[in-house]
């Protein structure tokens, strides 16, 4: 029982990880319905940016908004200069276009950085402390808390500000927002600023715990899709419950299924979305969609 | 009989000089630049089965690779283990990949084409680890070495005597890959120009229309994609071949890149597309990695940095640069420039009508 409790906890806290990195590919699909797949990549090169600036002697309590000031500054150049080109293209020339940004940035960070894993600090320690009979670690609680913070931020930013209000409309009605004078262009970069800082946290509390590397996210924007596939891909309360779910399930499968190991973790992602597109594929909080003629 | 000759489309002309070359090509080159080529024409079989799921279907795959690694190990399991010849296991495992492909597709293509997309990644990034599970069956880390297949003593005499020296086995693989790829083509050429071709073209342009049209979409959808994963399932058992093994490293997430890369660059819903892809996906990052270093220009800083960023650099901004700038691929260049030239040579279309001027070799 005791092992059960805590495997719960370290699936919320890398739970929360996916749920981050789950949230930022909601953002742009809300915004122009399409799924990033340089999303994880976009985290990677983040956090190598938060690495740099660690290891040049910047204080973990700096480096960490500096990096996502950057983060969000680099989303929107990335959307000026690759996507906007193409914005009225066909969905499939854009996804096409996200999958050679995942490639382009694999390869540039690995062509800088090297493909050496490093060690990412945390500034929480992996001491553990007692809950309800369940020894939970800080890092596990840090994670839990940073990532819930960030996502209590996206939430009141798109809920209560007239930003992401504006930012909401020009997403559903671009035409008539045109019209009443948000700049609908604009209003996209900012959805992929906002997905690059928010993917960039995901990025920055996995690297402790898996050590980073250019190829550290490949596993995890996995786990991210099943997480937005599984709550519904426009939701971003479903992102975030999809996120725990898997996080938890994957945690639960990896010990308890004899034959899953920890080698075979990645492949119940892969089971969860395609059990999630037979059995209810707008996923748990997504609206059937409807298609217009 | 004469007459019909001369009065062939020039395309067809083409297509027999080209057939020609590549039939050629290993008398002109040595044995391991031929295994070389075969492993290019592999990736062009595998590529054509994307781009009738990409170019004329309008579904992504992003993980073709994962088909071609099933192809690879179902060949490689019944040559290692049930002795077959390794020529019978071809069909064997494109079948067998066109079915699991089949059956894959069903529940993805239920929704819109950002779900394959989606579920095909995952499945290309989960492959390798799911071939070194059944280890005593895939052979685990290490994979499967296959013996290098011997040249039947006729296809070697006939070499022999154009040539003079007798067939190695990289020149066979080459000669059976060839083989492969013309009846696949062909077959694709078939496919996409008469009914199924029509209803996929349809799909593509106008989900909404087409259905209204009469067309099973979720039928047609499986189709497509079936059909391209038996494509991959053959260019990975030749794959095999070619390689002289299988392991779970030979099929990487960014296999399927490649050959997504090489479906763009030649040109989506094109059939001569892919042929030009696969042979530009397979040589662009071996002849950089042998002409960079050799530049002299170039700062040494940059050049390293470009070899040890290996191609993965080269594919993205190959990818982005293509589809914002020719998102129709070096097929679709072509053809503009030769619309272009025509234009200029036979005059312009009546801009009020639209029509072309005569073309005197259509009648």
């Amino acid at each position: 029982m005791q092992e059960f409790l805590q495997l719960v906890v370290s699936g919320i806290a890398t739970g929360g990880i996916f749920a981050s990195l789950a949230l930022a590919l909601v953002l742009i699909y809300n915004a122009m319905g399409l799924v990033n797949f340089a999303q994880g990549e976009m985290a990677m090169v983040a956090t190598f940016i938060a690495f740099t600036l660690i290891s040049h002697g910047v204080n973990y309590w700096i480096a960490f908004p500096a990096t996502l000031v950057i983060a969000f500054a680099g989303g929107i150049a990335i959307q000026r200069i690759v996507i906007r080109p193409v914005e009225r293209a066909p969905l499939l020339t854009l996804v096409i276009i996200t999958l050679g940004l995942t490639t382009l940035l694999n390869g540039l960070a690995g062509a800088i950085f090297g493909y050496v894993p490093r060690s990412f600090p945390s500034p929480f320690s992996v001491q553990t402390v007692d809950i309800f009979g369940a020894f939970a670690s800080y890092r596990d609680l840090g994670v839990i808390a940073v990532s819930g913070v960030v996502l209590l931020a996206i939430y009141l930013l798109l809920q209560r500000t007239t930003v992401g209000l504006t930012m909401r409309a020009a997403a559903h009605h671009p035409e008539a927002s045109r019209l009443l004078g948000v700049r609908v262009s604009w209003m996209l970069a900012l959805g992929w600023g906002l997905a690059s800082a928010v993917g960039a946290v995901s990025g920055i509390m996995v690297a402790p715990i898996i050590l980073l590397e250019p190829n550290m996210m490949q596993t995890i924007i996995i786990y991210a899709f099943a997480a937005a596939v599984l709550g519904g891909i426009e939701s971003p309360l479903g992102a975030v419950i999809g996120g725990l779910i898997v996080g938890v399930t994957v945690n639960l499968a990896g010990t308890y299924l004899p034959f899953v190991g920890g080698d075979l973790q990645l492949a119940v992602a892969l089971a969860i979305i395609i059990g999630v597109l037979v059995l209810k594929p707008n996923g748990l909080l997504g609206r059937p969609s409807v298609r217009r003629v | 009989m004469v007459q019909r000759f001369r009065t062939l489309p020039p395309r067809y002309w083409l297509v027999l000089v080209v057939v020609l070359f590549f039939i050629g090509l290993p008398t002109v080159i040595d044995s391991f630049q031929a295994g070389e080529w075969a492993q290019a024409l592999v990736l062009a079989i595998a590529i054509m089965g994307l781009n009738i799921l990409v170019g004329y279907s309008g579904q992504l795959s992003l993980g073709h690779g994962a088909f071609m690694a099933l192809g690879a190990y179902i060949s490689a399991i019944l040559v290692h283990r049930y002795k077959l010849d390794y020529l019978l296991t071809i069909p064997i495992a494109g079948l067998l990949a066109g079915l699991i492909g089949f059956l894959f597709g069903v529940p993805a293509l239920r929704l819109s084409a950002l779900y394959l997309a989606l579920a095909t990644f995952a499945l290309a990034v989960v492959a390798p680890s799911l071939i070194k599970r059944p280890a005593e069956l895939t052979g685990g880390v290490q994979g499967i070495v296959l013996l290098p297949p011997v040249p039947p003593q006729g296809a070697s005499d006939a070499y022999a005597a154009v040539t003079g020296a007798a067939m190695t086995s990289d020149q066979w693989t080459y000669y059976v890959t060839l083989a492969w790829g013309l009846l696949l083509f062909w077959l694709a050429w078939n496919l996409l120009r008469h009914r199924t071709g029509r209803a996929m073209r349809a799909i593509r342009d106008g989900e909404v229309a087409a259905a209204a049209s009469g067309i099973n979409l979720a039928g047609y959808k499986t189709l497509a994609f079936g059909i391209s994963a038996f494509y991959a399932g053959i260019a990975g058992s030749l794959f095999g071949l070619a390689a002289g093994f299988v392991s779970p490293d030979s099929f990487p997430v960014s296999l399927s890149i490649q050959l997504l890369v090489g479906a763009v660059v030649g040109g989506l819903a094109s059939i001569p597309g892919p042929l030009i892809g696969g042979i530009f996906a397979y040589f662009l990052p071996i002849e950089s990695n042998q002409w960079v270093p050799t530049q002299t220009w170039i700062p040494t800083q940059i050049a390293s940095t470009i070899e040890k960023a290996g191609p993965a650099v080269t594919y993205g901004a190959v990818l982005i640069l293509t589809m914002i700038f020719a998102p129709n691929g070096i097929v679709g260049l072509v053809g503009a420039g030769y619309a272009r030239l025509r234009g200029r040579l036979r005059g312009v279309p009546d801009r009020e009508s639209g029509q072309m001027p005569q073309d005197p070799q259509t009648v």
